[in-house]
């Protein structure tokens, strides 16, 4: 019967905006109630589609921030300049709104509890977003197994989830580390982008067969999956998700 | 116009499209590409949403996939790249 209910044509839903919480200056996540949602895995995302007075419509595909507890979905989005659904999200959209929605999708890019293996995750700017929802998917599973975020960030201003993180960070199932790339916290010496030194310095070796979730925008995610491959990690357990000017933050 | 940074995104940009009319999720589906032969998973692919509807290219010879259009009243689907598109049946 599950089969069932997952082989089912996937549809457009109406949710209602809930609660609205801004993580950045240009950043918000909206927690959306959908009451027919089914569930997610961790990594998944959702299509989200506005309607113009016109009749005009446009879609973009975002990342679910949360794992499933049976209630609602949230899902951070960073702004884009000039891009064509980001602005009205995290501008115009307030707590009592409908919003339009359809998913889950994608099977690929996703964590089970089940899976064998150290996580290991990194992230470039909004690309942290479907790597919180695995961290906290792992947090309700019990923080097993070991697992490491790696988030690459412009300036501490810009870090998304920062309280959740520090939270996270301070209970021993998970490393992370910050790599700024323009401007640094005091006492940080380190400013520039992740490369091979700093892969080799704080991530999981190839023996430990981590499974590595590179998100973030295309060049950042190609140069991270390129560095990881010429490091001896099997291609097939790194996984990677894009997003570029043209989808928003995904 | 040349864009100074790719503009693709990667097959799970087209879930949510494939999933209006496929009934399984064909972004973790093994594809094999008709150009080159390349094999891998559909997640990989590069997928521009920015052209007229959806094109997915194989991130090897960067040859069409398939194309994926939405009118008001229908879907068209063109699946020319891809010798196959391999799915599990566990779920």
């Amino acid at each position: 019967m599950e089969r069932t209910a997952l082989r089912r044509r996937l549809t457009w839903q109406v949710g209602t905006v809930t609660e609205i919480r801004q993580e950045t200056a240009t950043a918000r996540t909206l927690v959306v109630d959908v009451p027919d949602w089914p569930g997610h895995l961790a990594g998944q995302h959702l299509d989200v589609r506005l309607t113009a007075p016109d009749g005009y419509r446009a879609s973009r595909s975002y990342s679910l921030a949360s794992a499933w507890t049976g209630e609602t979905i949230e899902l951070t989005v960073e702004e884009v300049p000039d891009g064509e659904v980001s602005p009205y999200l995290v501008e115009v959209l307030k707590v009592g709104d409908p919003l339009e929605v359809r998913g889950p999708v994608g099977g690929w890019f996703v964590w089970r509890p089940e899976q064998a293996g150290p996580i290991q995750l990194i992230a470039g700017g909004s690309g942290v977003v479907p790597l919180m929802a695995i961290l906290r998917a792992h947090a309700a599973a019990g923080g097993t197994p070991p697992a490491k975020l790696l988030y690459s960030v412009r300036r501490p201003t810009s870090v998304i989830y920062l309280s959740d993180l520090k939270e996270i960070a301070a209970s021993d199932d998970v490393e992370v580390t910050f790599a700024y790339t323009r401007e640094a916290p005091p006492g940080e010496p380190r400013v520039g982008r992740v490369d091979a030194d700093l892969l080799d310095a704080i991530t999981f070796t190839p023996k430990d067969e981590p499974t590595t979730y590179v998100c973030g925008p295309t060049p950042f995610v190609e140069a991270v999956a390129d560095l990881l491959v010429a490091a001896g990690h099997d291609p097939a357990r790194v996984k990677t998700e894009r997003f570029g000017p043209t989808g928003g933050p995904r | 116009m040349t864009a100074d940074v790719p503009t693709y995104l990667d097959g799970n940009a087209a879930a949510g499209a494939l999933r209006e009319v496929f009934a399984v999720d064909l972004t973790a589906a093994v594809a094999r590409c008709n150009g080159c032969g390349r094999t891998g998973v559909f997640a990989e692919a590069r997928v521009y949403v920015d052209a007229p509807g959806m094109v997915a290219r194989c991130s090897g010879c960067d040859g069409v996939l398939l194309r994926v259009v939405n009118t008001p009243t229908d879907t068209y689907l063109d699946l020319r790249g891809l010798t196959y598109l391999r799915v599990s049946n566990a779920e």
